[in-house]
């Protein structure tokens, strides 16, 4: 019996999500099977074959799988599931959370969403109320299906594996929906998720414009940028920003957190970075409870001199 | 056109829970509950389509204890038509409230069913998928706007590097994501109008649905805390300590 991950990739890649989650499929014991279901598909399929551990690559090509929607997504995953396979894993990210909950559903067993450790095969940690408290759960289901929270485990090495690639058929399009168009932020940073540095904006900044004082920052250290749900909210910058229990899981080297006052919903987000920098004007706000450097005063002047002194 | 909106009753998001020091769980023995803050986007959307026009009922259905009644009444205050309560004692886990939500939808036919993407309490993010996979329904997950027209829908959703727009027939399911709306608060009016609104009760079995929970959870923790509360005095010292102590820039 084998453990099965759902490829994320973009045809030409794997993202790096699915990295993290072949190594959480490596702490569950059998051969580890890598799904690539896309569309011109064979880089990521060979990338897929190249990771350390990958036993096998099965690489589905359809042109409805380029840009494939939750439906087709579950139905390739569905159709060499049955029987074959003792665990499903998939990156919790926006691809794996859609996708994932259907396969389960289809297959009538339980999803562990967005496990953080491995204890035995059928028991895994898990995050509830925004990383509050850490259950550990148990699944009597036959198949265990499985989001894996992307920061909780290491990257596997992306060379030295030697997985063949099987090329199997594609379901038919489902025909439930239809992608027609997608708006993707286009950045030269480093994805929020995977950065080694991350400096985040909040209501603090006071406006969208102001983020632009973050780029700046951002430039020098080459780091991603994020924002807490208050400036997502108020409209400073697209959801896609978003860190925290309801956006994005990040724990990079260094977080730099920026007019954030520290709702528990956004340190639920961001509270495994390795060091946390805080600069707010608020000497009591929360942040400065969990940072490893605090600094209290005026962002519009300190910003602008910590990016000058990065020089 | 019918919208059916499933809500959970949830510990309130002000609310910072403790772990039970026996690790059964967490303790939500005299805590606020409230409706999960999704939930509450996902009644805004139906009712302002059916401030459009578009839609002609909302039913709001809960699935849990007797309590969930209270949160039925603050969807049917803030504009749903009527309610149905789903009672059970047992913990509730998403397949088993997706199986619920798929009884009612084959007796209620609804055009459309409006989720929260995710539930605050248990951070599962799962009903509104599996309750698509069930019906069979196309799904659009994590919606930031929703637009209805000749029988179809067209959805923009979040996406981890942006949006993606997908269109789709009815009848769909769709999962709220944080910027579909901003959903009003509850009139006094509205309240009292609510107490005579319709709510029904039924219950799994009646419904015909195994609820016996997969997951069995041997354990709750408190997360490890982080050793924070650090302060430095100016940007020099700042820099000096992420090159020289952290070591984390160059």
């Amino acid at each position: 019996m084998s453990v099965l991950v759902i490829a994320e990739h973009d045809n030409t890649s794997l993202k790096s999500a699915t990295l993290h989650t072949i190594t959480a499929a490596g702490l569950l014991g059998g051969d580890i099977h890598v799904l690539v279901a896309g569309h011109n598909a064979g880089a990521a399929a060979q990338a897929a074959a190249s990771v350390a551990g990958v036993a096998k690559v099965l690489q589905a090509e359809a042109p409805h799988l380029a840009m494939p929607t939750a439906e087709n997504v579950a139905a390739t995953a569905l159709s060499i599931l049955p029987g074959a396979y003792t665990h499903v894993l998939a990156p919790a990210t926006g691809f794996g959370k859609n996708a994932l909950p259907r396969v389960a559903a289809k297959l009538d067993v339980a999803q562990v969403s967005e496990i953080t450790a491995v204890v035995s095969p059928d028991t895994f940690v898990r995050p509830i109320y925004a990383g509050n408290a850490f259950a550990t759960v148990q699944s009597k289901d036959p198949v265990k299906v499985i989001t894996v929270r992307s920061t909780a485990f290491d990257a596997a090495a992306a060379t030295g594996g030697n997985g063949t690639v099987e090329k199997i058929n594609a379901p038919a399009d489902t025909g439930h929906a239809t992608v027609i168009g997608q708006e993707l932020t286009k950045s030269e940073r480093p994805e929020l998720t995977s950065a080694r540095i991350v400096i985040s904006g909040g209501r603090g900044l006071a406006s969208g414009e102001n983020f632009k004082m973050l780029e700046a920052l951002a430039d020098k250290l080459n780091a991603a940028i994020g924002a807490s749900r208050a400036a997502v909210d108020a409209g400073y910058v697209p959801n896609d920003y978003q860190v925290g229990q309801t956006g994005k899981i990040v724990a990079p080297d260094l977080y730099i957190a920026i007019g954030i006052s520290g709702a528990i919903q956004h340190l639920a987000g961001m509270k495994d970075s390795k060091v946390i920098v805080a600069i707010n004007k608020d000497a009591d706000a929360p942040i400065f409870q969990i940072a490893d450097y605090g600094l209290v005063g005026d962002l519009f002047q300190l910003v602008p001199e910590l990016t000058a002194a990065l020089g | 056109m019918k919208i059916l909106v499933p809500i959970k009753r949830v510990v309130d998001f002000n609310v910072k829970v403790r772990v039970k020091p026996d690790g059964s769980g967490v303790d939500t023995a005299n805590v606020k509950m409230s409706m999960n803050p999704f939930d509450e986007i996902a009644v805004e959307e139906a009712v302002r389509l059916k401030e459009k026009g578009i839609a002609t009922e909302i039913v709001a259905v809960s699935c849990g204890l007797a309590a969930c009644q209270e949160t039925l009444r603050t969807a049917l205050a803030l504009g749903a038509d009527r309610a149905i309560l789903v009672e059970s004692d047992v913990e509730l886990q998403p397949l088993a409230v997706a199986k619920l939500l798929a009884a009612i939808a084959v007796k209620e036919q609804p055009q459309l069913i409006i989720l929260g993407k995710q539930a605050i309490d248990d951070d599962a993010n799962q009903t509104g998928q599996m309750l698509a996979a069930l019906l069979d329904w196309p799904q659009a997950a994590f919606a930031s706007k929703i637009d209805i027209a000749d029988g179809g829908a067209t959805v923009k959703r979040e996406v981890d590097g942006g949006l993606e727009t997908l269109k789709m027939k009815l009848p769909a399911i769709v999962t709220t994501d944080l910027r579909l709306n901003e959903p009003r608060y509850a009139t006094l009016p509205n309240i009292m109008k609510a107490k005579k609104k319709p709510m029904e009760t039924t219950n799994p079995a009646t419904l015909g649905v195994d609820v016996t929970p997969r997951l069995t959870t041997l354990k709750v923790v408190e997360p490890p805390k982080r050793k924070g509360g650090g302060k430095v005095a100016d940007v020099r010292e700042l820099v000096a300590k992420l090159r020289n102590e952290a070591k984390v820039i160059a």
